[in-house]
């Protein structure tokens, strides 16, 4: 069968809680240097019960349909039993245990099985439950059945354009992998993946055709703050020479913080609720529902207009008189500024760590949320463990007054995400930086005015995809952790105490997508016929070490640990129980995914190999 | 073209109401006995007579009109407002309810309608017609004769649709229903 030819560069945004896809012909690309800026395809989907209307932006919800709700039909599915988008966000309001939200969430959660049925989580019985794969591929599916309805299908069916998925900066190789699971199974057979902070920047250079070479210079570090719906991701992205012209490395990305626009419309929602409260009124879980929207309404007039001092919040009652039963609050200047600009921004400084304590207020059950709601606090941490990030990047030379500091030195920021709309919250990341900077004798950076903020990273997907098939500038940084097993040290067991774990390094940092990491000198032994499990680490800062260096203390190293990995050898050829000594070998594939290979040192016929899954089973950290 | 001959019943209906109109109206009487001489004179009589409805086009369809306000009330709680009665509540509540129903109507109707003014010129400014004018855009009011062009006061800017987007319907659907009875369990 020949590898059917792709008619369109195709770029899908993922996201927490909405989810877009771009477009663009890859013929006319062909010609045109300019005029690339791919276009956003709406996506019809159920906004009432049996009414489809095509719109923007697919927000992320999946509701189970009860059987007295009827099929949830769709033009090319009339017997459909669960709906997508617009009408599932709304029957989410008054039907929560039967909607799912945050799927992606769930997708990079470390501790719980991925694959596993277990949402909606308190889903009535009559709902078959699903995995967070299976969620996120009920997403992709409809875009797949929108775009093919579209296009026709044949040899324009999404299954045989070039896809590119996004997924954060901070997702692990494991909540990767996934996303590739979730979008083959909705018969995008050849997906790749793509930071988000690296879809703003190229949405951000498509935008500005070649006029950006105007805007940067060798020498420059783009910051990409990207708070979205549900998450907080930062990468830094360098700005190199290369052959007379210039190079684009991302250098660094942030941890995965679960922290964003959604946690902030709670939080004024809970403000107006205590107003409420004080004066006597009980807010009731419907009320409380279009409380957070109102919130959401007041904040963002009072955000967009600075002349306005309060914006009116009101409620409408739940039953058919809406007189007399209508809730009326006010959402002040100095409340907004408190809870979020304040709240969520704080003036902190430069040597500020997020604080970990026990959760409280923000959190949902289930979801590890971010325990320090300050996203300052977070960029802080990220630039203070950075800093060293741009040492060792070839060509790379500073400009003047960014030498090695206590914090990693960006001199242009671009913003991207929902939440980044607000001037205030832009105000105040740019003079927090500012103020960082400069106690570090670094000039204040530039802001890189960008596009639209919601739907950026589905028009830089889409670029990227025009990127890869050589129409413009490729930005180059590879895996942005390196990745560590566990091996138990030969130290003398003490008796009641774990044997000593260390961590060998099997994929170094800065892997290129194509490449393979060589294979370490260590060999580790296998049972047959059974499973076998490793601790896994990353780390997002250590960029020297290489495949085979061992770590004796990686907690006091700064390694992180992830869900562990999972070898299974067949007993096909060897004695069941027998232990085999295996090399593990890494590689990026062309996906942009980390894929773990357990070698023998004796095969038993040329290239035996097996695959070793990143597990996605929800043992914790402590567990192993 | 004869008109078709009406059927005998119909026939017996209009001789009953011309034997009346005949007695009461004598304008009627009159164009009867005109008609009755010369039926070339007839046609202001069969047009009094005749049933008005093919004059008129049908009216539109419906279901576009029920689905804009079924959208109305999901969104803004449009006909929750317009059905309960306002007299018995002082004007602040009827404000809090109007923030409700503008904040939410305002926001459905930009989705699905693009509204623009008739005339861009500010309310109160002089303007001229040209001949030809279109006169479902403008309405010519006050001491309204003479010839074009004209001139005047613009009092109201008009409003004009430029876009509508309704949802389509799929599947079984009952378009007079605006908004579902809701009933919670548990």
């Amino acid at each position: 069968m020949s590898t059917p030819v792709s008619r369109f560069a195709v770029g899908i945004d993922l996201g927490t809680t909405h989810c877009a896809l771009a477009i663009a012909p890859l013929e006319e690309a062909r010609d045109a240097r300019a005029g690339n800026m791919p276009s956003v395809l709406d996506v019809p989907q159920l906004v009432a019960r049996g009414q489809i209307e095509a719109q923007p932006l697919l927000p992320s919800f999946l509701y189970f349909a009860h059987e007295t709700d009827g099929p949830q039909a769709l033009p090319w599915d009339a017997e459909r039993r669960f709906a997508v988008g617009e009408y599932a966000r709304a029957r989410g309001a008054d039907a929560p245990a039967r909607v799912i939200a945050s799927a992606k969430s769930w997708l990079s959660h470390p501790s719980v099985d991925r694959r596993a049925g277990i949402l909606p989580l308190s889903a009535p019985e009559d709902i078959e439950k699903v995995s967070p794969v299976e969620a996120s591929w009920r997403y992709l599916e409809h875009l797949q059945e929108v775009f093919d309805t579209r296009f026709g299908g044949g040899d324009a069916a999404l299954a045989s354009q070039d896809v590119v998925i996004t997924v954060p900066a901070s997702f692990d190789a494991s909540a990767r992998e996934l996303t590739v699971e979730a979008a083959i199974a909705a018969g995008i057979e050849r997906p790749t993946l793509l930071e988000e902070p690296q879809a703003a920047l190229y949405a951000w250079l498509a935008a500005l055709g070649d006029g950006w070479r105007k805007q940067l210079r060798p020498g420059d570090v783009v910051l990409v703050v990207d708070v979205g719906g549900g998450t907080c991701d930062f990468s830094a992205i360098a700005v190199t020479p290369r052959d007379g012209s210039l190079e684009l490395v991302r250098v660094a990305v942030g941890d995965h913080i679960l922290l964003g626009g959604d946690n902030m419309d709670l939080a004024l929602a809970h403000r107006v609720r205590q107003k409420f409260e004080a004066g006597g009124t009980e807010i009731d879980r419907w009320q409380a529902a279009s409380l957070v929207h109102a919130a959401r309404v007041a904040k963002e007039r009072l955000m967009s207009d600075a002349s306005l001092a309060a914006a009116p919040i009101a409620i409408a009652s739940r039953g058919s008189s809406l007189l007399g039963g209508t809730l009326r609050a006010e959402l002040t200047r100095d409340e907004i500024t408190q809870t979020l600009v304040d709240g969520f921004f704080p003036e902190v400084a430069a040597d500020a760590k997020p604080v970990l304590r026990a959760r409280a207020g923000l959190t949902q059950l289930g979801l590890p949320y971010a325990s320090d709601a300050a996203v300052t606090r977070h960029l802080a941490w990220f630039l203070a463990r950075q800093a060293a990030a741009l040492a060792k990047v070839p060509g790379f030379t500073p400009q003047a007054g960014t030498r090695a500091a206590s914090l990693l030195h960006p001199t242009a920021l671009l913003f991207n995400g929902g939440v980044m709309k607000a001037p205030a919250l832009r105000g105040r990341v740019v003079s927090a930086l500012g103020e960082w900077l400069a106690s570090d004798g670094a000039p204040p950076p530039r802001v890189l005015e960008g596009a639209d903020l919601d739907l950026a990273v589905a028009r830089g997907a889409c670029s990227y995809a025009l990127v890869r098939r050589g129409r413009g500038l490729r930005i180059r940084g590879g895996t942005a952790r390196a990745y560590y097993i566990g091996v138990e040290s030969a130290a003398p067991a003490v008796p009641g105490l774990e044997p000593p774990v260390s961590a060998m390094c099997v994929a170094p940092f800065g892997m290129e997508e194509g490449t393979e990491a060589r294979l370490p000198p260590h060999e580790l032994g296998v049972v047959v016929g059974e499973s076998v499990r490793f601790r896994f680490f990353g780390s997002s800062v250590r960029r020297d070490d290489g495949a085979g260096i061992v770590i004796e203390d990686w907690k006091r190293e700064g390694l992180e640990e992830l869900p562990p990995i999972e070898v299974t050898l067949s007993a096909e050829g060897r004695g069941e129980g027998d232990v085999v000594p295996v090399r593990l070998r890494a590689h990026v594939t062309e996906v942009g995914t980390l894929q773990l290979e357990a070698e023998p040192l004796r095969p038993r016929k040329e290239d035996e190999r097996w695959r070793v899954e990143l597990s996605v089973r929800g043992s914790g950290p402590e567990e192993g | 073209m004869p008109d078709p001959e009406p059927p005998f019943l119909a026939r017996l209906l209009f001789a009953w109401v011309c034997f009346f109109r005949v007695l009461f109206d004598g304008r009627f009487a009159a164009r009867a006995l005109a008609a009755r001489d010369d039926p070339a004179k007839a046609t202001g009589l069969v047009t009094v007579l005749r049933p008005s409805r093919p004059a008129i086009p049908p009216p539109a369809d419906g279901n576009a009109a029920l689905q804009l306000l079924s959208i109305l009330q999901r969104e803004g709680r449009f006909v929750d407002f317009l059905q309960q009665d306002i007299d018995a509540f002082p004007d602040k509540e009827v404000g809090v309810a109007a923030r409700v129903v503008h904040e939410g109507c305002r926001k459905a109707l930009r989705a699905h309608v693009t509204i623009e003014p008739v005339r861009r010129e500010d309310e109160g400014a002089r303007v001229k017609l040209a001949a030809g004018f279109n006169a479902d855009e403008v309405k010519l009011i006050g001491e309204v004769k003479g010839e074009p062009p004209y001139a005047g006061v613009l009092r109201h800017r008009g409003w004009k649709t430029t876009r509508l987007e309704l949802p389509s319907f799929v599947g079984e659907h009952d378009a007079n229903v605006l908004a579902p009875a809701e009933v919670e369990l548990g």
